[in-house]
């Protein structure tokens, strides 16, 4: 019986997503009229080079004309975060660092570990600095920050984060963001307004606060991600069971 | 044409990864399928000109949701069947 409300269920939500996609348009040009926009994407396409100066315009969308989305995507990640630390956190005993990993990793994976830990911080690092001019930003380049630090983590035993500066560095980050909201907010009249000094197309610094947002972004991300994996590695493994 | 051949490959590839992801028992199998799905996603992300959607993709699905599994199969149990069987011996025993 459960199996067939199951497949009911399933062919309701396969018809509606067929209908949904016969109406759009695969293939075809769906921006409308660029110079004299019409819709909102057309219009998001001409403002983010010609006014905010930035060349990557999904950036352009997710942190100037959506940028209070943002803010709130940013806190809900804070929240997941801070729920499953009040749940699991345990402070660290002696005996917890041998728990981690059961078994010594082998030289190969410490070796490649030690090589590339580098290189991952910097890609992501670079992924978050450059999020107005290239694909990625602030989302991306802390995940893959994260990344790097998990490889850390499950490889050597005796590889430990700061606790206390992880925590520091998250809160300022989300502070800064929230600071430079309220400066649009002052300066301009409307929250998180940017700057109107953007500097030009294609530039390091360009597009007025969208870098500094997305750095400062990319810091709490990575931060946050990194708590959360040292958290869950932090578990003692069940003992196997007999049987 | 070899491109639009590598194309169904992948996409038979990603449909076969998530029906084994589903009926598979072994968890740790499961994930790892699940692994290979957000890989193939994020390549076809990359081809339908999403590059910011295609990184995000590939940093979090493959690498950081399933270490987070695996994480919790580590703590938890392996087996599916093995789990239910427990939970109804408790309920049992109450």
């Amino acid at each position: 019986m459960k199996r067939y409300i199951v497949f009911l269920f399933l062919a309701i939500l396969g018809l509606t997503l067929s209908q949904t996609f016969q109406e759009i348009p695969f293939g075809k040009d769906r921006r409308g009229n660029l110079e004299n926009p019409d819709r909102v994407a057309a219009f998001y396409l001409k403002e983010a080079p010609s006014s905010l100066q930035t060349a990557n315009s999904i950036t352009a969308i997710v942190v100037n004309f959506r940028g209070f989305d943002t803010l709130g995507e940013v806190t809900v990640l804070f929240l997941a975060a801070t729920g499953l630390a009040s749940i699991l956190y345990r402070k660290e005993e002696e005996e917890d660092k041998e728990e981690r990993i059961v078994l010594r990793s082998s030289s190969l994976l410490r070796t490649g570990a030690k090589i590339l830990f580098p290189l991952i911080l910097l890609l992501g690092i670079y992924v978050f600095v450059h999020g107005h001019l290239t694909p990625g930003g602030g989302f991306q380049g802390g995940a893959i920050i994260a990344t790097g630090f998990l490889l850390m983590l499950i490889t050597y035993k005796r590889f430990t984060t700061n606790h206390n500066i992880m925590v520091w560095l998250e809160s300022l980050a989300g502070l800064a963001f929230v600071a430079i909201g309220l400066y649009g907010l002052f300066r301009y009249g409307s929250f998180l307004q940017n700057t109107r000094s953007v500097g030009t197309l294609n530039d390091l610094i360009s597009g007025g606060f969208i870098p500094l947002i997305y750095i400062f972004i990319g810091i709490k991300v990575s931060t946050e991600l990194t708590n959360i994996l040292d958290i869950l590695l932090k578990i003692k493994p069940r003992k196997a069971r007999k049987g | 044409m070899a491109f639009l051949f590598f194309l169904i490959i992948m996409a038979v590839i990603l449909i076969s990864a998530a029906i084994y992801a589903v009926i598979q028992k072994d968890l740790l199998y499961a994930v790892l399928a699940t692994g290979i799905i957000s890989l193939i996603l994020s390549v076809f992300f990359y081809l339908l000109q999403a590059p910011d959607v295609a990184i995000t993709e590939a940093a979090i699905g493959i690498a950081l949701t399933t270490i987070i599994f695996i994480i919790t199969i580590r703590n938890t149990s392996r087996n599916e069947d093995e789990y239910t069987e427990d939970h109804i011996n408790k309920f049992d025993r109450k």
